[in-house]
């Protein structure tokens, strides 16, 4: 008689293993398996479309452009942020609280309103650039906003934000004794920050420079608009699509998506190797400039830079009350009306991406949220057996470029086949949530891991070993732990969900099609007031989700009466 | 040509630095933080800034090395060809001072060594002659071996060394140190002390230190420089704090000491617990003037235990005893409520028992009241 094959109980047992196969399970289905599919296809004609890669100047240009712009909008990212963060955290002076409070705006705006924004301040037929032109009686626009440099232009722009935002959290840790001590020793201040300061600043500065690279490697909808002639891959991509070579598309992806891992192992190489632990009080005073030059020049230029940043939203609320059609030569748009709200409240064609985008952007952050707690928990509590490549996997869409990201989505569920695991998403509802998931998969779980890290593991033991269910224990223990992350990571997630343009851009549908895009072809036939109307929409949409979690997120603070004035 | 260049040729310059009705406020805090200071150190004199934290201390350390600018007063530098200049808008870099940071603030991405050489090449010192430098400052520590190390894997009394070395091999005019030794455990700070004292003296320099421990300055400092709510109580030698405290917070600060009313008479004091008054001469400063009621400050020295009951003493009963090596020092709760610490041999009375004391006859340190 056969006896039952007893199996060794896996470590963390048999549930979390459960848990654990699935989303392995899940992971390789919807991250592994599309870009697979990439790179699978770019060898269908064998190294045949390699070639024609190679030999094509257009594919050659967008690689050499994809470079170029990505390491100048680090440049330009840094040369902004860089002094900014300084400025902000070391210096008072007259009008510092107005700028740093509008200094993180550029990142409120979704990706392709910035570009939109900055097409009606700089573009040809700006406000900014017709002013100028006519201020100086010039002929012609006193610049054209396209080619690399624009692109680079608005990245920076739009970019420095990251490089601000790390660099003011690293000087905010930074123990400020050590630079009076070099100045103590006889440095200048040149040599201090040459030696001292930036030097310990690394870290911050390389993870907002990864940021950037990564940003502007993926970067589809300045090049797109801005561009002109100029190529980049992740535009260059969608050409091919669309132009039939899918093949070639294919290869143009790999070769993107294998750019930007590389980038990502370097950076964070250089992002490690200085990590120091800063010990000490550092007293990080802002102290009050005693030059003359500086008191009299920094508040006019705060003022400048003021105006400066609040302009694109500005300019994105005037637009859209501005009269389709009529603001042509004009420098500021001639005819002001209510119209273009009223037409998107009333008219169900205009009406249906809002829809779409609100209910697409839901049902995608609504899964991320439970997929992305249940790896957060594996991977930082359980022992469970394979959680190693659930982390690296979850990690993994972070450095594809959405536009890759999609066109493996596009490659791999577009036709119906049981067996090879592949479901007909392309042209449903339902492919746009599934690419909004895969690319927000890295940015909620490691905001629950943040906080899931912070809690003594020894706390779900305690439960348990109080006798709670392991149910219990996680609805009474580890969800309350992992709650500020996880309410965190899902508003990040939704904010980028409902204004999501690059991934959509290659896999929407009339029906399907989400506001970003619909901005997109209400630019083309120039109806800017109703593109700018939307625009405003998503913003607010934007806003009401940050409120919306600041707000959730004091409740459950206030309920359990825990004061947490930092947060 | 820059005041700190010549330093660097390792010339020991020892310079005299004064603070002169020293003021400084922060915004939002009515009272100053530095309250019309004003004190003089000698060339190659070490003096400590002592006070409770809020006292000040650290300010005029600041104010003393430039990170701060006082509102009012100034900061005087006369260097050993007796020239006199006025350096209290100098900035840090200018001033040619050492400082040792409390926390160190040893650089974490530099080596030992690199860390002390760093003012060298801050002063345009090549490359070999500031490396070789900054070995031998090492060894003047007692750190050879460790000049490759990074400075993460010290100990808290190596990196204490560490910034000494790097602040020393600047020769600097005038060292300045905030709080040194607070970051070390009881038995290596004792052992630190010793070390700091001789390391200064050898290198002769002028140091103001801050310490909110007394026996930190007494056993380190010339003179001791006392500051309560920003101002500067006394300015004097260990012996003299000890023994004429200038104020009642002096008095407490510095040594052990139980304060009691007394009346004056002549040279000497009397001294009232409930119904017995006993005399003893008494160090009456002439600012005290005309005044009679004044306070008493009777160090354990100052009282004994009378063992038979013909002498007038005060009664009282044992309510502690700490041992002290060569003798123990009884807490003692006389009749009035007051509790007295009294010097005593090894073999006094158990916890609990009534025992009678008299003052010893030296003479008695006072306060105005």
């Amino acid at each position: 008689m056969m006896r039952a094959v007893r199996l060794r109980r896996p470590s963390g047992g048999w549930a979390t293993a459960w848990i654990a196969a699935v989303l392995l399970a899940l992971l390789l289905w919807s991250v592994v398996y599309p870009n697979a599919a990439i790179i699978v296809g770019s060898f269908e004609r064998g190294l045949g479309d390699w070639r024609d890669f190679a030999a094509s100047p257009a594919d050659r240009d967008a690689l050499w452009g994809t470079v170029v712009v990505s390491i100048g909008s680090v440049i330009g990212a840094l040369l902004i942020g860089v002094p900014l963060a300084f400025l902000l955290s070391r210096a008072e002076f007259r009008g510092r609280r107005v700028l740093s409070g509008v200094a993180t705006l550029p990142a409120a705006l979704p990706p392709l309103v910035g570009v939109l924004a900055f097409l009606f301040l700089y573009g040809e037929s700006g406000v900014i650039t017709r002013t100028v032109q006519s201020v100086l009686g010039l002929n012609a626009p006193p610049w054209t906003l396209s080619g690399i440099p624009a692109v680079i232009f608005v990245h920076a722009y739009t970019m420095y934000v990251y490089v601000f935002l790390f660099v003011s959290a690293g000087l905010e840790r930074y123990d400020t004794t050590l630079d009076e001590a070099a100045a103590g020793l006889g440095a200048s201040r040149a040599l201090t920050l040459r030696r001292v300061t930036l030097p310990l600043l690394t870290p911050s500065l390389a993870g907002a420079m990864l940021l950037v690279f990564m940003s502007a490697l993926g970067s589809f909808s300045a090049p797109y608009i801005f561009g002109g002639g100029a190529r980049v891959l992740a535009t260059q991509i969608l050409v091919s699509k669309l132009n039939g070579a899918l093949g070639l598309a294919y290869v143009e992806t790999t070769v993107l998506a294998v750019t930007a891992v590389l980038a990502l192992l370097l950076l964070r190489r250089l992002e490690g190797k200085r990590q120091y632990s800063v010990a000490g009080k550092g007293r990080a005073t802002r102290q009050l400039l005693r030059s003359g030059v500086a008191r009299t020049v920094l508040p006019p230029l705060a003022f400048a830079l003021v105006v400066l940043l609040v302009l694109p939203h500005a300019m994105v609320v005037l637009v859209s009350f501005a009269r389709d059609g009529a603001w042509t030569t004009q420098i500021m748009p001639p005819e002001y009306t209510l119209d273009n709200y009223r037409r998107l409240a009333t008219e169900r064609q205009l009406w249906r991406p809002i829809t779409n985008s609100i209910g697409m952007s839901a049902a995608a952050t609504a899964a991320n949220a439970v997929v992305c707690f249940a790896i957060a928990y594996i991977v930082v509590l359980s022992r469970a057996p394979g959680r190693r490549a659930i982390a690296l996997l979850a990690a993994l869409p972070w450095a594809i470029p959405a536009t890759a990201i999609a066109l493996g989505l596009a490659a791999t569920f577009d036709r119906n086949a049981p067996a090879q695991l592949r479901v007909l998403l392309v042209g449903t509802f339902w492919i746009l949530p599934l690419a909004y998931f895969v690319r927000n998969i890295p940015l909620v779980t490691s905001a629950v891991e943040g906080s899931l890290r912070q809690m003594d593991p020894t706390l779900e033991d305690a439960a348990r070993g109080l006798g709670a269910s392991r149910w219990l224990a996680l609805r009474r223990v580890v969800i309350p732990a992992a709650r500020p992350g996880l309410v965190a990571g899902t508003m990040l997630a939704g904010v980028a969900a409902v204004g999501e343009f690059v991934a959509s851009v290659v896999l929407y549908t009339h029906a399907s099609r989400p506001i970003s895009v619909e901005i997109l072809s209400q630019v083309r036939n120039t109806a800017f007031g109703t593109a700018a109307a939307y625009s405003v929409l998503l913003i607010l949409l934007v806003l009401a989700i940050t409120i919306g979690a600041r707000w959730l997120e004091g409740r459950f603070i206030a309920g359990e009466g825990v004061v947490n004035a930092g947060r | 040509m820059s005041p700190s260049r010549d330093a660097a040729r390792g010339e020991r310059r020892a310079s005299a630095l004064a603070l002169d009705r020293v003021t400084r406020r922060y915004q939002g805090n009515p009272e100053p933080s530095v309250d019309n200071v004003s004190l003089s150190i000698a060339p190659g004199e070490l003096v400590a800034l002592v006070g409770a934290s809020g006292s000040g201390k650290t300010t005029t350390l600041r104010i003393a090395a430039g990170y701060e600018i006082p509102d009012s007063g100034r900061v005087v530098l006369t260097d050993e060809s007796g020239a006199t200049r006025d350096i209290t808008h100098e900035l840090p870099q200018r001033r040619g001072f050492g400082m040792v940071f409390q926390h160190y603030a040893l650089f974490p991405h530099m080596t030992v060594e690199q860390n002390v050489a760093f003012g060298l090449e801050a002063r345009g010192v090549s490359k070999s002659e500031r490396l070789a430098k900054a070995r031998e400052a090492l060894s003047g520590v007692g750190l050879d071996g460790k000049a490759g190390r990074q400075v993460q894997a010290l100990s808290g009394g190596e990196q204490q060394r560490v910034a000494l070395a790097r602040a020393l091999v600047i020769s600097p005019r005038v060292l300045l140190l905030d709080e040194p030794l607070s970051n070390l455990d009881p038995t290596l700070r004792q052992t630190m002390r010793d070390e700091l004292r001789t390391t200064l003296r050898r290198s002769g320099v002028t140091a103001l230190f801050v310490t909110h421990d007394q026996e930190d300055a007494f056993a380190v400092a010339d003179r001791i420089a006392m500051l309560a709510h920003g101002r500067l109580l006394q300015l004097g030698t260990p012996e003299e704090l000890y023994h004429s405290p200038a104020t009642r917070e002096v008095a407490e600060f510095v040594g052990r000491a139980a304060l009691l009313p007394a009346e004056r008479t002549g040279d000497g004091v009397w001294v009232t617990v409930g119904s017995v008054a006993l005399a003893a001469p008494a160090r009456v400063s002439n600012e005290q003037g005309d005044i009679s009621h004044l306070i008493a400050v009777l160090r354990p020295e100052s009282l004994q235990f009378v063992d038979n009951d013909e002498q007038p003493a005060w009664e009282g009963t044992v309510a502690g005893r700490r041992f002290a090596g060569g003798h123990t020092v009884y807490r003692v709760r006389l009749e009035s409520g007051a509790v007295v610490e009294v010097m005593g041999d090894g073999v006094g009375a158990p916890e609990g028992e009534t025992v009678r004391v008299r003052l010893s006859g030296q003479p008695i340190a006072t306060v105005r009241p």
